[in-house]
């Protein structure tokens, strides 16, 4: 059995210690644990966290393989220190049956990069008209609990009733697009002084926050869970906040790129500033990093939504909507969230490893860094600072915010169940 | 100046009133038994128009000819947007053509600045209007006949519009001709004051240089200039307003209306008019609507952004210029 030992690693940014994988599991967590057989890794002065959980990723494939496949984008995960993420259904065909979440979910396990667990579509063609097979995407072999028509609002009221209701059944979860879809017909930009300025049809915050505030009262209604993807303004937080309050089930999720991009950017009319939802404010970004502070937001999932280049080269109009984050995300949150104060690297790994595998019901992952558990874990550099340069991402798509931007932090290694998918920066 | 022009807002008050007093320069060359100098020979300018505008198209087409420019008419309507490549394949066609400027018209809001600062060509680019964001050769023949109006054809040069109050009304969120005319005409020291129903006024409007009114007949004894905006019928369908009728008896302009304002106030509109709904009939014929001279300082205007662009370094027509030079 092959041994592996992380010496002097600060687990979850704690004291430095020793941590030993036995095959696929860590066997123990110690301080001058023995070497003996062992292959070393010297990790003095870096944090070891448990491997990070995306619940928000696009794979694209089956269907726009040119911007991402299971293969790239998984290897692109591991490059960021993610040992599992959650594709979302939004491809072509759209994930609304067993057997595409199927096709989805084996790839994943066959390129071995990172555990890959589909969404399921809660509608049919994520058209809102129609409820999926949310129960035989559950039953198939990628036991789908996730359902969402991310890309697209749920905004029938009924049929996220239903979607809700029915998911109980076996503990599943909607996660809602918050987006009314008449508020924001044409838009292209966060509503206000800039869109204003620039003649950019406007994404109201109203737009996302009329949305949660139904969602939240339907979940009450009906005893259900809801999540909400991409929270993007201080208005969701404070309805989000109510919510929890009074102890409807309701979690949420934020990016990296809601966390340090405001729509100020917009005024280079360069599209790899385009997302959905659009960048909002300076306000609403600090409002955003405090929720997630406080535990508001519970999560960080990237929405990491790759396009090739022509996509993005072209007028902001024309352009399609999405960055990519996989590979920045934990950079990015070391900047807004670590070094500004407002979380430990404990509270980085309850939020982007513990939570979101709770969410999703990820077996295997989000689990503590102690003996007898899976070895999935991530090495962190904290103390590199360089800048980032789309030219070496594992992705198959550039469209990053952060090209010639300096970010701090840097993954090193990732193992998934003991096995190393990432060393020294390198992909294996 | 700088090497393009995208926006009204880019403009400082030295270059705009540059520009006005070349547009009174090349203005002179109209009233020339041959309107042409030859200023820009040997240059290829491309209008680029991927929406239609046979006005501006021909308005640009006309100055450059009046300026000896190697003129090339390109357009291509309705399928930019959706296919968001042909913005950048043909601008470096015409680029391997070897054209000097880009006049372009698209309905993307941001395309012409794109165009500018992608790295896809080396040429100028004047922005002909796009989307709902800029149509800065539109504010600027505004500005030129408002002060060739409220001030004078000769006592205007080296002037700015210091103090006149601006009167826009319509349909503010959707036009590009009150975001380039806010900007240029703020620049030019004028107060302007926005008129339109709330639904009609962007939010974020609170950032612009202006002040935001409901109430058209309240605004009118104030104004010196109003300029009409066109409102697009189909606007009623969205639900900005109830009906045509109750937009014209609120926002449209009669001879009642036109009555309150000072005598020398004078009324504008950026054309086509829509008459009957946005402006009578008895206003756009009388004395006081300029439409028609704008129509005719849009060529010396564009004329005179195309004469600065393009390298005049040297006044164009006369030495007029050298005096106002000499004050920057």
């Amino acid at each position: 059995m092959s041994k592996i030992l992380i010496r002097g690693a600060k687990v979850l940014g704690g004291e430095p210690q020793d941590v030993l994988i036995e095959g696929s599991q860590i066997a123990s967590v110690g301080v001058g644990l023995s070497a003996d057989g062992a292959e070393v890794v010297e990790a003095a002065g870096k944090v070891l966290l448990p491997g990070l959980v995306d619940l928000h990723t696009h794979l694209r494939e089956p269907g726009r393989e040119d911007s991402e496949t299971v293969l790239t984008g998984t290897r692109a995960a591991a490059s960021g220190g993610y040992t599992a993420v959650f594709a979302m259904a939004n491809t072509f065909p759209v994930a609304d049956t067993a057997g595409v979440v199927e096709q989805v979910y084996r790839l994943g396990q066959e390129h071995g990069y990172c555990d890959v667990q589909p969404i399921g579509a809660v509608t049919v063609g994520l058209e809102g008209k129609k409820l999926a097979e949310l129960g035989a995407m559950h039953e198939s072999a990628a036991g789908v609990t996730v359902f969402s028509d991310d890309g697209k609002c749920v905004d029938d009221a009924v049929i996220m009733r239903r979607a809700l209701e029915y998911v109980k059944a076996f503990g599943g979860v909607v996660a809602q697009h918050a987006q009314e879809p008449r508020l924001t017909e044409g838009a292209q930009m966060n509503e206000g002084v800039v869109s204003a300025e620039l003649g950019l049809g406007g994404w109201p915050a109203v737009a996302e926050e009329s949305i949660i505030a139904r969602d939240v009262l339907l979940a009450e209604h009906v005893g259900s869970r809801v999540h909400i993807c991409h929270l993007s303004t201080a208005g969701s937080v404070e309805i989000v906040r109510w919510a929890k309050s009074r102890g409807i089930d309701v979690t949420a999720e934020v990016t990296p790129h809601h966390l340090l991009l405001t729509d100020e950017l917009v005024r280079s009319y360069n599209p790899v500033y385009k997302v959905n939802p659009p960048l909002r404010t300076e306000r609403d970004v600090l409002a955003l990093r405090a929720a997630l502070a406080d535990g508001t937001i519970d999560i960080v999932a990237t929405d990491h939504a790759p396009h090739p280049h022509e996509d993005k080269d072209c007028e902001w109009a024309a352009a399609a909507m999405g960055m990519v984050g996989l590979e920045t995300a934990l950079s990015v949150v070391q900047e807004t969230m670590v070094e500004t104060g407002l979380l430990d690297w404990a509270g980085v790994a309850e939020r982007m490893s513990f939570k979101p595998a709770e969410i999703g019901r990820a077996k295997g992952h989000g689990r503590p860094v102690s003996a007898g558990e899976p070895a999935n874990l991530t090495l962190v550099d904290t103390a590199y600072r360089g800048s980032v340069d789309p030219a070496g991402f594992a992705s198959r798509s550039r469209n990053t915010p952060y090209e010639g931007r300096e970010l701090p932090g840097r993954v090193t290694h990732t193992w998934l169940r003991g096995k190393a998918t990432l060393v020294d920066g390198k992909l294996t | 100046m700088q090497r393009h022009l995208i926006s009204a807002a880019d403009l400082t008050r030295d270059d705009a009133v540059l520009i006005l007093d070349t547009a009174e320069e090349m203005a002179r060359v109209a009233d020339r038994p041959i309107k042409k100098l030859p200023t820009l020979r040997g240059r290829t300018v491309v209008n680029l128009f991927f929406e239609d505008s046979t006005r501006t198209r021909i308005s640009f087409e006309a100055a450059e000819k009046r300026l000896s420019a190697d003129v090339i008419n390109f357009t291509a309507k309705g399928s930019s947007v959706s296919k968001g490549e042909s913005l950048k394949d043909t601008a470096q066609t015409l680029e391997a053509m070897g054209v000097d400027a880009v006049v372009i018209r698209h309905g993307a809001s941001g395309a012409p600045y794109r165009l500018a600062t992608s790295g896809w060509i080396d040429a100028a680019v004047i922005n002909a209007g796009d989307g709902t964001h800029q149509h800065p050769t539109q504010a600027l023949l505004d500005a030129f006949t408002m002060r060739r109006r409220l001030i004078g054809r000769d006592a205007g040069l080296g002037e700015d519009l210091s103090g006149k109050r601006i009167t826009l009304v319509g349909d503010v969120l959707h036009s590009r001709v009150a975001r380039s005319n806010v900007d240029l005409l703020h620049t030019l020291g004028a107060h302007v004051t926005l008129v339109a129903p709330p639904t009609l006024v962007p939010v974020g409007v609170e950032s612009w240089p202006c002040e935001v009114s409901y109430d058209l007949d309240a605004v009118l004894p104030k104004s010196d200039a109003v300029m009409m905006l066109r409102v697009q019928r189909e606007r009623m369908n969205a639900a900005f307003f109830p009906t045509e009728r109750e937009y014209s008896r609120r926002y449209g302009l009669d001879g009642d209306r036109m009555a309150r304002m000072p005598e020398h106030a004078i009324v504008m509109h950026p054309g086509p008019m829509v008459r009957g709904m946005e402006i009578t009939a008895e206003v756009a014929d009388s004395p006081r609507c300029t439409v028609v001279e704008q129509v005719a300082n849009g060529v010396s205007i564009r004329m005179a952004v195309l004469y600065l662009l393009l390298g005049g370094n040297e006044p164009a027509v006369s030495h007029a210029r050298a005096n106002a030079s000499e004050e920057k």
